[in-house]
């Protein structure tokens, strides 16, 4: 049956003199795809950095695999070879084309030959549908194709997880349906996502849970259908009001 | 007339020798201390900060001095290599600074890409920061290697036969000193010109694609 | 160590004599190089077709050779064009014309992003473009210099150095002295390059002071280092 994947418990993240982070407690069911909703600067983007490792928690334990990755002595470096994430500004390297930009990770981190590296990449371009765009330079590409090479980068590690950081947050409008539809068919195909997200569209019709966040803990968690036409705490019920309200259906 | 420019331009294969050895050896230097001075960590980047500040807060012909005595009094060496190993240490200090700004330069954000994808520090400094920091480093370097062809003539104080030294031996035997110190003149000239056309040339061949001025 | 400690008592005198003339020559020099630069930047900038050749040629020629160079053709070649000078002269005027040359570029840098349109607004109410240069583009354009000017104080020091090389006796010419006579060259110089990183030092606080009390919010723009 599916396996928890990601185990977070009692995470707590503190930036200075404020929590961000209080006591965060999650479950990740392996083929889910979870989406993190909640008002800005409510931890979202934070939780989902400590899961791969790029923040460190100042409390509580995250489990990937049936593996502590928060204990001491961990080598987070092969944790984040099974753990794919997607960000907001893209952050894709600058000096390299989009074919080498999927295939560095092949080659310089898991050791693959050349030719082994270019075919998996052009594949992964593929998928995305930016095979024919494979030698251009992050500078003579827009940002939903941009976007899209960085999903293709994250997948060419052949990840357990897929990580989504607001990936559509920085984009024109016009541009969020080609990096939402390839999220979707993802989604569909049984990679496990969680994705921090204000598209309130693809969280209704993908998403298997949706996890409402605010002040630092979970709010209510629950399948979208529950979540936005009963959910059980107010406060929950207030915020996708709102929100569906400003954002609307995109489809 | 000829005469004195050409004892003078003899200079200048000595004068490449001591740039050859000099703006190398700053470069590798100031390449790995401006690594350890960017993720260094707590003790040893300030220790670098000390070996700049010192090194580019003394005039380079002080240095060069105190250098090819301390040099000179432990190794056997001539003073050609001691002024330019000398001259190649000061340089590093002024490309170690250099390259930190080139590094500041590349944003965050690269470095937290490539260690998502599972890179450790190392490689992606090695593949991901300082592919691109070199990039960015090329303009204000072509002024250090300027410099280090300028300064090159410090050597003059050591008795080293090089551009300068001839010019000013030959200046006082011909009477001629604006020829022969023109000449001279005429020769640093030359060097700067083509090592900036030199360095213009790798900007534009290694400019990445799509970038607007980097 | 304490040879180092025992020189500086020894011969304080000297160094204090020559602390002050490495003093001088940069703020001669530093001056002079204001009186030549800033007209330079503004003829290369403003100035017709011809003078602006003259202008460039200046600028890179003094600074794509050695200051010792230049130092050697006015100390030694111009007497050949009938004027002698002085040791220290000879100095001051090198110094001058290096900084000169950088200076040129700082304030040339600065004229050129303080933007055509400025120029234009100045004509437009009527200002002739002396005019306009006078009260529009200098008054902003000096206050943009600032930040990258004030890399030209702490080089100038470093680089007037070389006047000992003509027998100066500036704080690096009073080393060459005590080297000589203590047959100890390593503290000697050493005992000069810590004058040296003290004077540095008090001249980077004094310029940031500067620069603190000087500058416009607001209007800082990123001037190339040249």
């Amino acid at each position: 049956m599916a396996e928890t994947l990601i185990r977070v418990q009692n995470l707590r993240k503190i930036y200075g003199d404020k929590t961000v982070l209080k006591d965060i407690s999650l479950d990740i069911l392996e083929g889910d795809t979870v989406v993190l909703i909640g008002p800005s600067g409510t931890g979202k983007s934070t939780l989902l950095r400590c899961m791969n490792l790029l923040t460190k928690p100042d409390g509580g334990s995250i489990w990937f695999d049936g593996e502590e990755i928060t204990a001491p002595g961990v080598n987070e470096d092969r944790v984040r070879t099974h753990i794919g994430m997607v960000f907001q500004d893209f952050l894709l390297f600058n000096h390299l084309s989009a074919l080498d930009n999927v295939a560095i990770g092949l080659t310089k981190v898991l050791g693959m030959d050349k030719e082994a590296a270019t075919e998996k990449a052009l594949r992964e371009l593929d998928y995305v549908g930016l095979e024919e765009h494979a030698d251009k330079y992050p500078g003579q590409l827009s940002g939903g194709q941009k976007q899209r090479v960085a999903i293709a980068r994250a997948l060419a590690m052949d990840p357990r997880v897929m990580l989504f950081d607001e990936p559509t947050s920085a984009l024109d409008p016009e541009l969020i349906g080609e990096v939402l539809a390839t999220m979707e068919r993802l989604s569909n195909e049984g990679m496990t996502m969680v994705c921090v997200t204000h598209e309130m569209g693809f969280a209704r019709e993908v998403a298997d849970k949706i996890v409402f966040m605010e002040g630092g803990v979970v709010v209510e968690e629950g399948p979208p259908q529950q979540m936005f036409t009963a959910a059980q705490i107010p406060r929950t019920r207030e915020f996708l009001g709102k929100i569906t309200e400003l954002y609307g259906d995109h489809e | 007339m000829l005469n004195t420019f050409l004892y003078v331009a003899q200079g200048l294969l000595v004068a490449l020798e001591v740039i050859a050895i000099a703006l190398p050896l700053g470069f590798v230097l100031g390449v790995l201390l401006a690594i350890l001075r960017v993720y260094g960590g707590r003790f040893i980047a300030p220790l670098v900060g000390i070996y700049s500040a010192v090194l580019r807060g003394v005039p380079p012909v002080v240095l060069l001095f105190i250098l090819y005595f301390v040099v000179a009094g432990a190794v056997n060496l001539s003073p050609l290599w001691a002024g330019a190993l000398s001259l190649g240490i000061i340089s590093s200090a002024y490309q170690l600074e250099i390259f930190r700004g080139a590094f500041g330069s590349v944003s965050s954000g690269q470095m937290t890409a490539a260690r998502a994808i599972g890179m450790n520090r190392s490689k992606a400094i090695r593949y991901i920061i300082l592919p691109q920091a070199l990039r960015l480093a090329i303009p204000p370097w072509s002024n250090e290697a300027a410099t280090v062809i300028k300064d090159s003539s410090l050597v003059y104080a050591l008795g080293v036969p090089e551009i300068l030294r001839r010019a000013q031996f030959v200046s006082a035997n011909t009477r001629e000193p604006f020829i022969a110190f023109g000449a001279a003149a005429l020769l640093y000239f030359a060097m700067t010109f083509v090592a900036g056309r030199l360095l213009d040339f790798v900007e534009n061949k290694t400019a990445i694609p799509g970038e607007v001025g980097g | 160590m304490s040879e180092l400690v025992e020189l500086f008592a020894r011969f304080a005198g000297q160094l204090w004599t020559g602390t002050v003339l490495t003093v001088q020559i940069t703020a001669v020099g530093l001056l002079l190089g204001f009186l030549i630069g800033l007209p330079t930047a503004l003829i290369r900038v403003y100035g017709g077709p011809w003078v602006r050749w003259i202008a460039v040629l200046y600028t890179e020629l003094f600074r794509g050779t050695p200051v010792l160079v230049q130092l050697f053709i006015v100390y030694f070649g111009l007497p050949d064009l009938g004027i002698t000078l002085s040791r220290l002269a000879a100095a001051y005027i090198a110094m001058g014309l290096n900084s000169g040359a950088y200076q040129a570029e700082y304030f040339r840098g600065a004229i050129q992003s303080i933007g055509s349109g400025q120029m234009r607004a100045a004509r437009a109410i009527g200002m002739s473009r002396l005019k306009a240069i006078r009260y529009i583009i200098l008054p902003q354009a000096l206050r943009l210099v600032i930040p990258a000017w004030s890399n030209e104080p702490v080089a100038l020091m470093k680089t007037s150095a070389v006047a000992f090389l003509i027998a100066v006796p500036d704080l690096m010419g009073q080393g060459k002295i005590i080297a000589a006579r203590t047959y100890d060259p390593i503290t000697s110089y050493l005992a000069v390059a810590i004058i040296y990183i003290a004077l540095v030092a008090l001249l980077m606080l004094g310029l940031q002071w500067l620069e603190q009390r000087l500058r416009i919010p607001g209007t800082e723009v990123e001037v190339q280092r040249v």
